[in-house]
């Protein structure tokens, strides 16, 4: 081959492959994303649809696409509800409001509030409590591991990712023989540190990776210059580890917002979570389908918002570095 | 400004020594650099002088206090890291404020003391700037600042330059040693780089395996190196070791090489018979018909002003430094003549240099 021959064949496949992706390549690569998109995305549209059918259209065959909204499946979820006969009903007075309305339409009155409103801030606190715990606990212990000199270093770090090597529910009987003992059975305290105990050491090993990362000349030139290790900490490394502290979070909130097996066996009333409730609905009266979507679709929206508020982290922390050193 | 004296430090990890007994004193504002190969113990030395290390044994005494085992705040030190820690949360300003936030500076005082250092450092128009947007030079020049600003006692320097390209390198360096002349602040400096200390610094000790071999000005480290390593670590070629065995008598001005007699400076030391070896820089290497040491020309380097021309002897491979006009040939035999004055003579067993009247008085560590 000439040189000038060489030269245009370089040319050639470095063209495009390098410095941007052809036309055709683009639109193949934005058509797998979409169909990704739609995939995983249509479930869920599916739910925050049924959510506003009606019962009859929920289990209609072939299933309704197009249907009459209705807000029933919300209504039967934030009450609890007692059939009458129509002559009762024709006895009461008016309906005051358009849910109570609504209900009587099917020959029902509203008995009083169902506890899917607990239910949920149990899970707020639940969640979002042992998410809190486990990253602050995690940041510390990583941040240790990854700074001090400590002795069997890696034997402990074992020795926390080894918590993990089993399904967390093979150890489901004495934890609750534990907790029986110790009085933490369905209370929010107990599901906050069983929780807790489960995603720190997710915690401290994704920690231990971000803050690794950072250089320790930054906390070293904070602490020449005044600094405390504890605030060289706080005001250095921490906005330097945001975004893996966001991340770690993320992982963590989804995991005891999700969590279902041990919300099962240790929470009854008091500390019961969504996740164990949900299934409570479809048992009353009949399969509520409109009712379960919704409470599944209202289960679903602070993971979602909290997602979305720490995305920006997220992305940031996939390009970060990236162009550095 | 202090004076900063170090006795017998020294500083193990595990099994490893990594700063072995040295005993040393940097005087009040001198410009001070460490020199040695990679984990010879400068920065480990640094960083126990800056508080980020506690040593093993020994002490530091800053301006006669002793600091060893104060907090790295408490020093009232600065330090320059060679990867600049600049704060990426923070603009260029806050980077160069942040000492006295710490030391909890009022505002007004804080936005002051920041121009007049970015002033001094010509970074004023670059204080509202994010630090990811700097070159590498005006990142030096932010750390520096942030150094600066709090007018500590001493300047601690961690191969500050080490980041930047080479072209930089010498144009900062320049921009330090005069910053230094204005202000007059004690600075230690740590550089694997030989022209970086010799250009800067007053005094540099050279370091070797934990240990300090020599301490002295540029040229005295240079023209009077106190041991092999210090001949062979300084100087670009470094200094040729041409091995011989023999005594030594104090007075004499000319020593036994192999057949001849070599004239060589005035040995101040008697020494039964060893291995010895003379050092010859290769500046001070003539080619000459009658010289004492005949070889083999095998290459030469032209480097513009002068050229760099490697002889086989029977002795090894001589580097001598000549005039770039001098033509020379490939596998032309010639002789070598030494400058008899600047000669070195070193005991091979210990490596150590032994006295003359041109290494008199050379300072080990």
């Amino acid at each position: 081959m000439t040189a000038a021959a060489t030269k245009s064949v370089l040319t050639k496949s470095t063209a495009h492959s390098i410095v941007e992706a052809s036309p055709r390549t683009k639109a193949f690569a934005g058509g797998l994303v979409i169909l990704y998109a739609v995939i995983t995305i249509l479930p869920l549209l599916w739910i925050v649809a049924t959510a506003f059918k009606s019962q009859s259209d929920a289990i209609a065959y072939p299933p309704k696409v197009i249907f009459e909204p209705t807000l029933e499946g919300y209504v039967n979820l934030f009450t609890v509800r007692t059939r009458q006969t129509p002559d009762f009903i024709a006895k009461l007075p008016p309906p005051e409001t358009w849910y109570d309305k609504l209900v009587r339409k099917r020959d029902m009155v509203i008995a009083g509030p169902s506890k899917v409103v607990p239910r949920f801030v149990n899970s707020l606190i639940i969640g979002f409590g042992s998410t809190f715990l486990a990253v602050f606990l995690g940041t510390l212990a990583a941040y240790a591991f990854s700074r001090f000199r400590i002795p069997l270093a890696d034997d402990l770090l074992f020795f926390i990712l080894s918590t993990r090597m089993m399904p967390p529910v093979a150890v489901a009987i004495p934890i609750y023989l534990m907790y029986r003992q110790l009085n933490l059975t369905d209370t929010r305290l107990g599901m906050i540190l069983l929780y807790t105990a489960v995603n720190v050491s997710l915690a401290v090993w994704l920690l231990k990776g971000f803050i690794d990362e950072i250089p320790r000349e930054y906390e070293e030139a904070a602490l020449v210059d005044g600094y405390t290790r504890l605030q060289a900490l706080r005001k250095v490394v921490l906005p330097q580890a945001v975004t893996g502290i966001a991340a770690t979070a993320i992982f963590c909130l989804i995991f005891s917002w999700n969590e279902y097996a041990f919300a099962v066996l240790l929470t009854s009333g008091e500390a019961q979570t969504m996740p164990p409730f949900i299934p409570f609905i479809i048992g009353e009266g009949g399969q509520d389908w409109p009712a379960v979507a919704a409470a599944t679709t209202l289960f679903v929206v602070p993971i979602v918002m909290f997602t979305v508020l720490l995305r920006k982290h997220l992305l940031r922390g996939i390009t970060f570095g990236a162009v550095r050193k | 400004m202090a004076q900063i004296r170090i006795e017998n430090l020294r500083k193990s990890f595990d099994q490893f020594t990594a700063v072995e007994g040295s005993t040393f004193t940097i005087d009040d504002g001198t410009f001070f650099a460490m020199l040695g190969p990679s984990g010879c113990g400068k920065t480990t030395t640094l960083r126990m002088i800056a508080g980020l290390e506690l040593p093993t044994e020994g002490k530091i005494l800053l301006d006669g206090e002793d600091v060893t085992f104060h907090r790295a705040a408490a020093r009232d030190i600065a330090f320059v890291f060679q990867l600049f820690a600049l704060y990426p949360h923070m603009n260029v300003g806050e980077n160069i404020g942040f000492p006295l936030k710490c030391q909890g500076m009022g505002r007004r005082e804080i936005r002051e003391r920041v121009q007049e250092t970015a002033r001094m450092l010509q970074i004023e128009h670059l204080l509202s700037s994010k630090t990811s947007k700097l070159s590498g030079g005006d990142r030096q020049r932010v750390a520096l600042g942030r150094a600066m600003v709090r007018r500590p006692k001493a300047f601690l320097m961690d191969e500050p330059l080490g980041a930047l390209d080479a072209e930089f390198r010498h144009l900062m360096c320049g921009e330090l040693r005069d910053l230094h002349d204005r202000i007059k602040a004690t600075t230690v400096y740590v550089t694997h780089d030989q022209l970086e200390a010799m250009s800067m610094a007053d005094q540099i000790a050279v370091m070797n395996k934990g240990r300090v071999e020599q301490i002295g000005t540029p040229r005295e480290v240079y023209d009077r190196p106190a041991s092999m390593f210090v001949a062979d670590f300084i100087g670009s070629p470094p200094m040729n070791f041409l091995r011989f065995e023999g005594g030594l008598r104090s007075g004499d001005r000319a020593v036994s090489f192999h057949d001849t007699r070599l004239a060589v400076p005035e040995i101040r030391e008697d020494r039964a018979s060893a291995p010895l070896a003379l050092g010859v820089r290769p500046e001070h290497i003539r080619f000459a018909d009658a010289g004492a040491v005949r070889g083999e020309v095998f290459g030469a380097e032209y480097l513009g002003t002068t050229q760099i021309v490697t002889v086989d002897t029977a002795y090894g491979r001589v580097a001598a430094r000549l005039p770039s006009s001098a033509s020379v040939r490939i596998g032309e035999t010639i002789g070598l003549e030494f400058n008899a004055a600047r000669l070195a003579l070193f005991d091979i067993g210990s490596g150590l240099a032994i006295r003359t009247a041109s290494a008199e008085g050379v300072r080990h560590g």
